[in-house]
């Protein structure tokens, strides 16, 4: 196979990083390689100065045996790359046609010409596969098809070689298989791609070859055959990688939180959660599985507070805390991992130690005489936990913003178990986050449950839930369907669970030889 | 009551509703090419009074008033360059700079007639652009009085927003102007010179706040007088936002506000006072904010500086 590109010994240096410390690069016609590596590794930074967003500081590009200069994106599309960003780019209020000719407008005189820009994206879509109404607005549609507009904008300016930043970070699992499918079509019809992602799983199913990045380094590129799960980790992180988190059997106690037929709206008045009943003992990990958008994040943030509950009630250690304030629930002994660590779990803008006392502020000892900040006690527990929680960079007056997504998380991590409540809800705690600090949260949790927590895990992924839990529920529709003991499940009869099976079917399958 | 229904559908007050509009209309088409392309400019009323000195101090010098409007829209436009530069290239924050330009123009236009006029206050009195009459719309009864005979610039303001409507949603730089304005970034990676596009629009801008500026100084009336602008570049910034960043919605809002201002002089005779009339403009943006009247949104990257990779 040929190669159409390589780069070779490309430099980056930020301000305070180097991004890209001499990283070879090379990619081959019709192949999908994939470039992994933690977060903050240089995986976009290289792609970004391949796409001519980003300048190198030293290096060279080789596209189809020319060295070229790509000193501004007009320059990547006119080689013919394509690039599809890990925020989309593109223009919310503008339809989906006008979005994919941005840039490169069919005209009649000054005039646009829609109708056959209309045409033309109908045509490549055909082609393609990929189904998209050229008329409708971007702001409309959900974030799969928009990745679909992205890659119909490279295809559109006639990319061969495809750049893909993260494209899995936002779809659902289901989104993900269609996408695989296209960029296997796609390579079927010769066009190369990178693919960057630092989903191991991801890898393995999809590339062919595949390189890794280490703190702004290339590790090495191999082929995706000769290589495994264990075997990348290693080299992503630099060190022994655990999958399987090591624990001893739960010893639960009494139930800590016990949910009585809990019922939950959402904000548009749909019931999402039915008269749920459900106990959470101390000392043990109850998982929730299920596809998203069953009621799990209703389900938590009405115990949280965040929540009015539309009947039943909540008891947190025999209390009825049903619709509580927030901080009330909070200081009667919960902890809280939310889903979306942006949004409810930190303000971004602060620094990682005023991050670290968020929901704790009004409290000693980081305020002093009730209303004066203790600086010197807020600090002080800014570098305890930093430690406590290997928490990169170790500095404590930086913004959140600032740090990989790994590390952020381990701020909500390390400010709600360090309180040591009774109960902690943990909702997808390694969303977004690298492989590394995975298996540090994951140790956390146990942590959390040998000393005696009650611990409610929701997660989208399998792993995680069969990884951590003692018991696992399964939630389908607004409604816990079943739970049971690690034992008893399998991950087959959980996905079977999960898409509204019946446990009475899975079992009859079973005896008759056909759950498959 | 048969009193202020004629009052409010009389003809002489839509008809100085339209030449109140006029001025305002240049000037929130120039605001919402500017804002458009992701630039707040709330130096409107410095650049109309910029406009509106210019166009009488060239028309005195020349006895061209036409020349005057060509000067005044030079005018307009370099201060819309002055505008672009401290905002895009040094990505100084966007209303500190126009609220100085703001000052700065004040100030210039009350020097400048100080100096050449030696006189406090007002202008002397120059050529300005008189009236014509369209032939057939003015036979027709009731919209002939109205729109009949007017001023050439109410005409072309009229003109103008049919023009930026086409130039916004049916060119391609329009649709590179609304991609600027919302996601610069998006618009770089496909090829779009975000500064390029930014600069043009600022500039035209100031051009088109610079032509309302000249209706008020050499056709509304014959003179220049210090601060003439009167929070007019405010109104039209106001009726921006109330008509939604898109040129028929500001036309709207633009005659809404000339109406009311036609009115306020009859309606005080029955008691209302002035005041709440000039009030109407700023209350009823602030709803539109708000968002009672559906919500009101401009272009997302408004007021922020891009900056390249
Ligand atoms: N525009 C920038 N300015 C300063 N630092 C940056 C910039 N972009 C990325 N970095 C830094 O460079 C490093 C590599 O980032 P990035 O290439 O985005 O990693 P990845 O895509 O592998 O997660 C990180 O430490 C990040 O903080
Ligand atoms: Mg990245």
């Amino acid at each position: 196979m040929d190669t159409v590109l390589e780069m070779r010994s490309i430099t980056k240096q930020f301000p305070r990083v180097l991004a890209n410390d001499q990283v070879d690069f090379d990619l081959r016609h019709g192949e999908i390689h994939a470039l992994v590596g933690e977060n903050g590794s240089g995986k976009s930074t290289l792609m970004n100065i391949l796409y001519g967003l980003y300048q190198s500081d030293g290096g060279e590009i080789i596209v189809r045996g020319q060295k070229v200069d790509i000193n501004e994106p007009r320059v990547a599309i006119d080689l013919k790359i394509g690039m599809v960003f890990q925020h989309f780019m593109l223009v919310e209020p503008l339809t989906v046609a006008e979005n994919i000719v941005l840039g490169s407008e069919l005209r009649k005189g000054p005039f646009l010409d829609t109708k056959r820009a209309i045409q033309e994206v109908e045509e490549l879509s055909q082609k393609y596969g990929l189904r998209i109404d050229p008329k409708a607005k971007i702001a409309d549609l959900s974030v799969g098809l928009q990745q679909r507009v992205e890659i119909l904008k490279a295809l559109y300016r006639g990319a061969e070689i495809l750049i893909l930043d993260e494209p899995t970070a936002v779809l659902t699992p289901q989104e993900v298989e269609d996408l695989f499918k296209v960029l296997r079509a796609l390579r079927a019809q010769g066009t190369s791609i990178v693919f960057i992602t630092h989903k191991i799983k991801e890898v393995l199913s999809l590339s062919d070859r595949v390189s890794v990045l280490r703190r702004g380094k290339k590790i090495g590129t191999k082929a995706t055959s000769e290589t495994n799960e264990q075997d990348l980790a290693e080299m992503m992180v630099g060190r022994v990688v655990l999958f399987n988190v090591e624990k001893k059997p739960a010893e639960p106690g009494e139930d800590v939180l016990y949910l009585d037929r809990l019922s939950v709206k959402d904000q548009f008045g749909q019931v999402k959660v039915k008269e749920v009943e459900l106990g959470v003992r101390s000392g043990e990990v109850l998982g929730i599985a299920g596809v998203e958008g069953n009621g799990q994040s209703e389900l938590v943030e009405a115990i949280a507070g965040l929540r009015k509950t539309a009947g039943g009630r909540v008891f947190l250690n025999g209390q009825d805390i049903t619709d509580w304030s927030p901080l009330k629930i909070k200081e009667a002994g919960f902890g809280y991992v939310p889903e979306d660590r942006h949004r409810r779990g930190l303000v971004l803008d602060y620094s990682v130690a005023d991050n670290l006392i968020l929901g704790f502020h009004g409290k000693k000892p980081h305020v002093r005489g009730g209303v004066w900040r203790d600086d010197k006690a807020i600090e002080e527990n800014a570098e305890k936990l930093i430690e406590e929680y290997d928490i990169r960079p170790p500095v404590a007056s930086q913004p959140a913003r600032s740090l990989s997504g790994g590390n952020q998380q381990k701020i909500v991590v390390g400010r709600e178990f360090t309180q040591d409540p009774s109960l902690l809800i943990c909702a997808q705690p390694t969303r977004g986050v690298d492989v590394g600090a995975i298996e540090f949260i994951h140790k956390q949790v146990i942590a959390q449950r040998d000393r005696g927590a009650a611990v409610l895990l929701v997660s989208a992924e399998l792993d995680e839930i069969l990884s951590l839990s003692d018991r696992i529920a399964v939630m389908y529709n607004g409604q816990i369907v079943s739970v049971m003991s690690r034992e008893e499940v399998t991950e087959h009869k959980l996905g079977f669970l999960m898409l509204g099976g019946r446990l009475e079917d899975y079992r009859a399958g079973e005896v008759n030889g056909h759950a498959e | 009551m048969g009193d202020i229904l004629a009052l409010l559908f009389n003809t002489a007050v839509f008809g100085a509703a339209l030449r109140m509009a006029t001025p305002l209309i240049f000037a929130a088409l120039g605001g919402i090419f500017s804002e458009r392309s992701g630039v707040v400019n709330i130096a409107l009323e410095g650049m109309m009074l910029m406009g509106a000195f210019t166009a009488m101090f060239v028309s005195h010098q020349t006895g061209m008033p036409w020349l005057g409007v060509l000067g005044a829209i030079l005018a307009g436009l370099l201060v819309g360059l002055l505008h672009a530069v401290f905002c895009i290239h040094y990505r100084a924050n966007q209303v500190v700079v126009g609220t100085a330009i703001n000052i700065f123009a004040g100030g210039l236009t009350v020097f400048l007639l100080r100096y050449y006029f030696g006189a406090a206050g007002t202008s002397p009195s120059v050529a300005t652009i008189p009236d014509i009459t369209i032939p057939l719309i003015s036979q027709i009864p009731w919209i002939g009085r109205i729109i009949g005979r007017q001023n050439p610039l109410v005409y072309l303001a009229l003109i103008a927003v049919v023009v930026a409507h086409i130039v916004i949603y049916r060119t391609s730089w329009g649709l590179r102007l609304r991609a600027v304005g919302e996601h610069p970034r998006a618009a770089d990676t496909v090829g779009v010179n975000v500064f390029r596009m930014r600069y043009l629009a600022v500039a035209l801008s100031g051009a088109l706040a610079g032509l309302g500026g000249t209706y008020l100084s050499i056709a509304h009336l014959s003179r220049f007088s210090e601060g003439m602008t009167a929070g007019r570049g405010f109104i039209a910034l106001a009726a921006v936002i109330f008509g939604k960043w898109t040129p028929y919605g500001a036309l709207g809002a633009c005659l809404f506000f000339g109406y009311a201002d036609a009115l306020q002089m009859r309606l005080q005779d029955i008691g209302i006072p002035t005041q709440f009339m000039n009030m109407l403009p700023y209350v009823l943006t602030m709803v539109a904010l708000a968002g009672f009247i559906g919500k009101s949104v401009g272009p997302k990257a408004s007021g922020q500086p891009y900056i390249k990779g």
